[in-house]
């Protein structure tokens, strides 16, 4: 690693623009990779690492800026001319086609038998089902397929996206080590993860993205941890937005409102339990996929819990449909805006449905107390009704108003609002923050996940932290400022405390 | 922040118009269509002839508010004409043993029957409509053929006053106007008053949005495909008073028109949009257009390919216009 031949970097991107519309994804993304190195690349939600890798892969292409491959510039038109440049991605969906056994999927890709099995044994798996049909293998499993025919090609450059992601501790524990070994053999990897403890152990350096460029290219030393949040926060922290906060915070004793115990469900969320009590809005930060979608879903009746128990003002609950959880006062607002509208009706409609939901009110309408309820809420959101007949022609902003509005028209106990402000614009957001404490003033619950931590002490009172699919902080907002919440976030809380 | 503040270009103000009015432009082409039956044939337009076209219209028209309140939950009813041929089959072979009332009870059970299975099948097992009404009317058909094995003996007779209100005028109107107008009324009302016309709209826009909000979207389709199956009842008894001969594909010509008079009136068939009084001015528009191409003495051939070129035409002039903006 230390002759001149080998310190050319054998990817080198530099400058790399990429604009969505009016949204400019990134600026100025710089990566390079020598060869034989694991490079980490780290960045906040939103930072731009996704965009950066579908165009590195050949998913996108770039508005500006250089890629160079072997000293040679190169643009990939598609995701193919990226692998056979030598650039092999193993993305968190597992690309293996479902209705396919293993036998035809490697077919399929061409991938060469000797060295898929050689992997497969190295990473595991001895003996990989050849025969079933790919859907009926755990997703652990399908990783580890989809690593061995990655590998199988002899990528120059590996890209594996949170590749320990759904993984048991001994498979963890293989793969770090075949990416080592790949690295000493002079092959070269992009490592895209949320754990400090691999990066570390596994990484010679770290690339820091942050608002769409790079901003800190790291050698991985002790200590380097902090540095790195530090980067991905920015130097500039905006103070946290003064808010009038009540007199005597919300009543934290006495029977919760909803009350969670040890709840799991699907493969990410592992045992969470926390107290919403009344009139408390209780913030809720978590990287992406550790199990925060799966927590609004059990609790909004969408997916049946796999375990753990969810009391509301005492009663336990089982919720086999939103309409239990409605009926019960819990009530989403999901974060993809697209998921909670009727598009093509209007703005009444969309926020009136609720009231027509059960048989009971399958009769007539009554008009004039429906428009005057709707009315209301359309003044409190301050939603903006000039193209009321259609929601899918208002702006984002008023549309997430109106998945709110829906709520608020009748009355709201325990609103779950997931990344409410994902997208939308600063006065809106401002007036989301406002109206979630107003809620909470007259006695709602609100819990409010957010991928902006300074949301957290804008709107919240306290704010559970979850990594892995468990709690492992409870702070109040008061104390929670972003450095903070992303060392929490990252799961570095608990090795401080520790040491 | 809302895009209604931008500048339109003609063809989306008209779009605009177009959407918002779809049943102006449909009534401009059913004008359009009753000159140049004038013009081709002068003095065929007078109030027999209206009389008439209204007459045929409202079978269609009753049929079409199958294919429309399906077509609002992205759905669709093929098993309507079996399910109205049914009920007249079964009216007028039971008029001559029990009488009209019962006979009329009796042969909306096979309806209910019918929309009940189709409600737990697009309900319940999610099978797509299209394959289980089409399932459904198939059956149908089977034990009707049975059923008229089984009734050969006692002959069938056409309730009175079943042809009072399929063919009876008065004052040069035709009866069938009592039973469609209140009809047609408390659908129109229905469809945007009531919590279950609402709910037709938001399943078809989007089920799961309307999951999201407390709706149990079974309940809907049982209610929905229930309520098809009984207009489409009902739509069979007045056929057969029209026709006044019941037989075994009585409504069966209906079932494809009554389609496109919904697709024609503005419905959208992948939900979630349209109006049933853009259906009826569809209904109207296919009776006229086929008092045209007959009266063209066209050779039935060319009757259909241009009967089916029209619909194409209208549907692609809706999916351009209402598109843009």
């Amino acid at each position: 690693m230390t002759d001149a031949a080998a310190d050319a970097p054998i990817l080198d991107a530099q400058g790399v623009s990429k604009r969505f519309g009016a949204v400019v994804a990134l600026r100025d993304a710089s990566l390079r990779v020598r060869r034989g190195e694991v490079v980490a690349l780290m960045g906040a939600n939103g930072a731009g690492k996704s965009t950066l890798v579908k165009i590195l892969t050949g998913a996108l292409r770039r508005d500006g800026g250089t890629l160079r491959i072997r000293g040679r510039d190169q643009s990939f038109g598609s995701p193919g001319a990226a692998r056979r440049g030598g650039l092999v991605p193993v993305y968190q969906e597992p690309s293996l086609i479902p209705d396919l056994d293993l036998d035809e999927n490697l077919r399929l890709g061409g991938t060469p038998r000797e060295p898929f099995h050689h992997w497969v044994r190295e990473l595991g798996i001895p003996d990989p089902p050849m025969d079933d049909p790919i859907r009926h293998l755990p997703l652990a499993t399908l990783r580890i397929l989809d690593l061995a025919r990655a590998l199988a090609s002899e990528p120059d450059v590996l890209l594996l996206d949170e590749m320990t992601a759904a993984l048991p501790t001994d498979l963890v524990e293989r793969v770090l080590k075949v990416v080592r070994e790949q690295a000493d053999a002079g092959r070269s990897v992009i490592y895209i993860s949320h754990r400090f403890a691999e990066i570390s152990q596994l990484c010679d350096r770290a690339t820091v993205l942050r608002d769409g460029a790079t901003v800190g290219d790291l050698p991985i030393e002790p200590g380097v941890e902090e540095k790195i949040v530090t980067l991905m926060l920015g130097a500039a922290l905006s103070p946290a937005q003064a808010r009038a906060r009540e007199a005597t915070g919300p009543a934290t004793t006495g029977t919760p409102r909803l009350r969670v115990r040890g709840l799991a469900a699907g493969t990410k969320l592992a045992d969470v339990s926390f107290d919403l009590h009344k009139g408390e809005v209780l913030g809720v930060v978590a990287l992406e996929g550790q199990g925060q979608d799966e927590l609004f879903d059990a609790l909004a009746g969408f997916r049946r819990p796999g375990g753990g128990t969810i009391e509301i003002d005492g009663q336990p609950q089982s919720f086999r449909h939103p309409a239990d959880a409605i009926a019960a006062g819990l009530t989403l607002v999901p974060g993809d805006r697209a998921e909670a509208l009727l598009s093509s009706r209007s703005v009444r409609e969309n926020i009136a449905v609720p009231y027509v939901a059960r048989p009971r009110h399958w009769g007539p309408i009554a008009m004039r107390r429906e428009g005057a309820q709707v009315a209301q809420a359309i003044e409190r959101l301050q939603i903006d009704t000039r193209a009321q007949g259609e929601v899918r022609r208002l702006s984002g902003g008023n549309q997430q108003k109106v998945t709110i509005a829906r709520w608020i028209a009748g009355g709201v106990q325990t609103l779950l609002l997931f990344d409410p402000t994902r997208g939308i614009d600063v006065r809106t957001k401002r007036q989301i923050y406002a109206l979630v404490r107003d809620l909470a003033a007259q006695g709602a619950s609100v819990l409010f996940y957010t991928s902006e931590l300074g949301e957290i002490q804008a709107a919240c009172d306290r704010v559970v932290v979850i990594f892995n699919g468990r709690v492992v902080d409870v702070l109040d907002a008061q104390d929670a400022d972003e450095p903070m919440l992303m060392r929490a976030a990252y799961g570095l809380t608990a090795r401080e405390v520790r040491a | 922040m809302s895009m209604a503040a931008d500048q339109p270009s003609p063809a989306a103000r008209i779009g605009r118009f177009l959407r918002d009015n779809p049943v102006v432009t449909l009534l401009i082409l059913l004008a359009l269509l009753v000159l140049l039956l004038q013009v081709l044939r002068p003095g065929i337009v007078n109030e027999r002839w209206i009389g008439n076209t209204v007459k045929f219209a409202i079978p269609l028209a009753m049929l079409a508010a199958c294919q429309t309140l399906t077509m609002l939950t992205g759905g669709i009813d093929l098993s309507a004409s079996v399910v109205a041929t049914i009920a007249a089959f079964v009216v007028a072979t039971q008029e001559p043993q029990v009488g009209t009332g019962l006979a009329i009870v009796l042969s909306l059970l096979p309806a209910v029957l019918i929309g009940l299975v189709n409600g737990f099948g697009v309900g319940i097992c999610r099978v797509h409509p299209l394959i289980m009404t089409l399932g459904t009317g198939l059956i149908g058909t089977g034990c009707l053929q049975v059923y008229q094995r089984g009734v050969i003996a006692t002959g069938s007779v056409v309730p009175a006053s079943l042809e009072w209100l399929g063919t009876g005028r008065t004052w040069g109107m035709p009866n069938a106007l009592v039973l469609f107008v209140p009809f047609a009324v408390i659908l129109l009302l229905a469809q945007r008053r009531t919590g279950f016309g609402r709910l037709l709209y938001a399943i078809g826009a989007n089920e799961n949005a309307a999951r999201l909000s407390g709706v149990r979207a079974w309940q809907v389709y049982f209610g929905l495909y229930v309520l098809s199956a009984l207009i489409a009842g009902v739509a069979g008894l007045l056929y057969v008073g029209l026709i006044k001969a019941p037989s075994l594909s009585l409504a069966e010509p209906l079932l494809l028109p009554s389609v496109a008079a919904a697709v024609i009136g503005g419905t959208s068939i992948f939900g979630g949009r349209g109006s049933y009084s853009g259906t009826i001015v569809g209904a109207l528009i296919l009776t006229v257009l086929n008092t045209l191409l007959t009266l063209l003495q066209m050779p039935e051939g060319a009757r259909r390919i241009i009967f089916g070129g029209i619909i194409l035409a209208v549907t692609a002039l809706y999916a351009r216009l209402t598109d843009q903006g």
